[in-house]
């Protein structure tokens, strides 16, 4: 499949309670590597297998959350087609001048139906993933750390106008449906991708507008996700869910709270999408196993906590 | 050292130390009263109202706490250790699960 427009999440900045407690746990346990700071107090961040500089951005606040997911796009001329599909749609658009983040290019600023921001932009500096690619290795042979996570691969969030935002993000901005729960005729959980993954970002219908209910990473197998739980209980991290399987997606998955009360999840082995694969749905009375294959059981702070 | 944690809302009682947050308290020792989150003092539903004793606390999200709440010893369990026997009343809860 030629890959067009809207790539991949690129980065999403997390709002953070104590800078060092978040640098350990981002880095040390989970296996980010840093990769600059700036003068607001950002730290950047990447997965080892990442080759742009960043795709998490640590911002030092007196509150939790997520400050903006981004998508890096293909092309400079698809960052001002899909200005003006946002703009056509009826959602106001801010340019961000290119280095406003180190390393990245200008960037393209609004707020969704569901409250939530997001950015678009085409370039960002590339610095490589610890290989080389001539002849590269598989894995870096050193430096990697905890559970060496590989790569930032979506966030799933909660937010109000349900209905309008899943429109805008499948209209303006060419989103495919891949994965949703309804309930009758209510969609109360959508899986978007812009690739060929199972989801680059999810939303779950819910009556704030706004809320991060996770960041997730990509693992490379089901023995690493147990050796992520291993590190979890070592290092006494709030662990929420897992490990297990979600029915949605059908990845293999654990849940786990960073030091400022954002959500995590580390995943392996999920399923895929192409442009003519069937929606899959999930109907409301079997949400427990959508969610929760095994245990078919709902988690009240699981469905009901957000940052 | 432990001290004494009664939660006025339900009459349970549990001993925790100086070294651990009220909720991981009462998680370690199955007990219940306190709704439990992220642990990490950003959700906000272990919000509780410290009723007697004294604590230390730690950083806990502005969009749960405001100032003015923190100085009438309104905070998240999560973020507070006891210096003290404590006595405390429940604010918080968890929303409702599902979302329609």
């Amino acid at each position: 499949m030629a890959m067009t427009g809207i790539l991949r999440p690129g980065h999403v900045q997390l709002r953070v309670l104590d800078l060092e407690e978040s640098l350990n746990h981002y880095c040390e346990n989970m296996g980010l590597i840093e990769t600059d700071r700036d003068d607001q107090g950002r730290v950047y961040l990447k997965c080892w297998d990442e080759h742009d500089k960043f795709s998490v951005v640590l911002e030092p606040s007196d509150r939790a959350g997520m400050d903006h997911m981004a998508f890096k796009v293909a092309t400079e001329q698809d960052l001002w087609r899909f200005e003006s599909n946002v703009k056509n749609f009826g959602i106001e658009t801010k340019r961000v001048p290119a280095g406003e983040l180190n390393g990245c290019g200008e960037r393209v600023r609004f707020v969704g139906p569901a409250g939530h921001t997001f950015e678009l932009y085409a370039e960002k500096e590339q610095v490589g993933n610890g290989i080389p690619t001539t002849n590269p290795s598989p894995w870096p042979r050193h430096g990697l750390k905890g559970m060496e996570v590989i790569r930032f691969d979506h966030c799933l969030l909660y937010g109000n106008n349900f209905d309008e935002n899943i429109k805008f993000f499948t209209e303006a901005l060419e989103f495919k449906l891949t994965e949703q729960i309804v309930d009758g005729d209510v969609q109360l959980a959508a899986f978007l991708t812009c690739s060929t993954k199972a989801h680059d970002i999810a939303f779950i219908r819910h009556e704030e507008s706004g809320k991060l209910h996770h960041a997730s990473f990509l693992l490379g197998s089901w023995e690493q996700v147990l050796r992520a739980a291993d590190i979890i209980s070592m290092e006494d991290i709030p662990l929420e869910t897992g490990p297990t399987r979600h029915g949605l997606t059908r990845g293999r998955t654990i849940y786990f709270f960073d030091p400022s009360g954002n959500r995590n999840e580390v995943f392996a082995e999920d399923s895929y999408f192409y442009p003519d694969s069937p929606v899959l749905t999930w109907t409301a009375d079997n949400i427990g196993q959508a969610i929760f294959y095994h245990s078919r059981q709902l988690v009240d702070s699981f469905m009901g906590v957000t940052s | 050292m432990a001290f004494k944690i009664t939660i006025d809302n339900t009459g349970e009682v549990y001993p925790c130390s100086e070294t651990k947050h009220l909720l991981a308290g009462m998680i370690q020792l199955g007990k219940k009263g306190i709704p439990v989150g992220c642990r990490s003092g950003g959700c906000g539903v272990c919000k509780v109202k410290i009723l007697s004793g004294d604590y230390r606390s730690k950083k806990m999200s502005r969009d749960h706490v405001t100032e003015d709440e923190e100085r009438q010893n309104i905070v998240l369990a999560c973020r507070v250790f006891p210096q003290e026997d404590i006595s405390l009343s429940v604010i918080g809860h968890l929303r409702k699960a599902v979302m329609r």
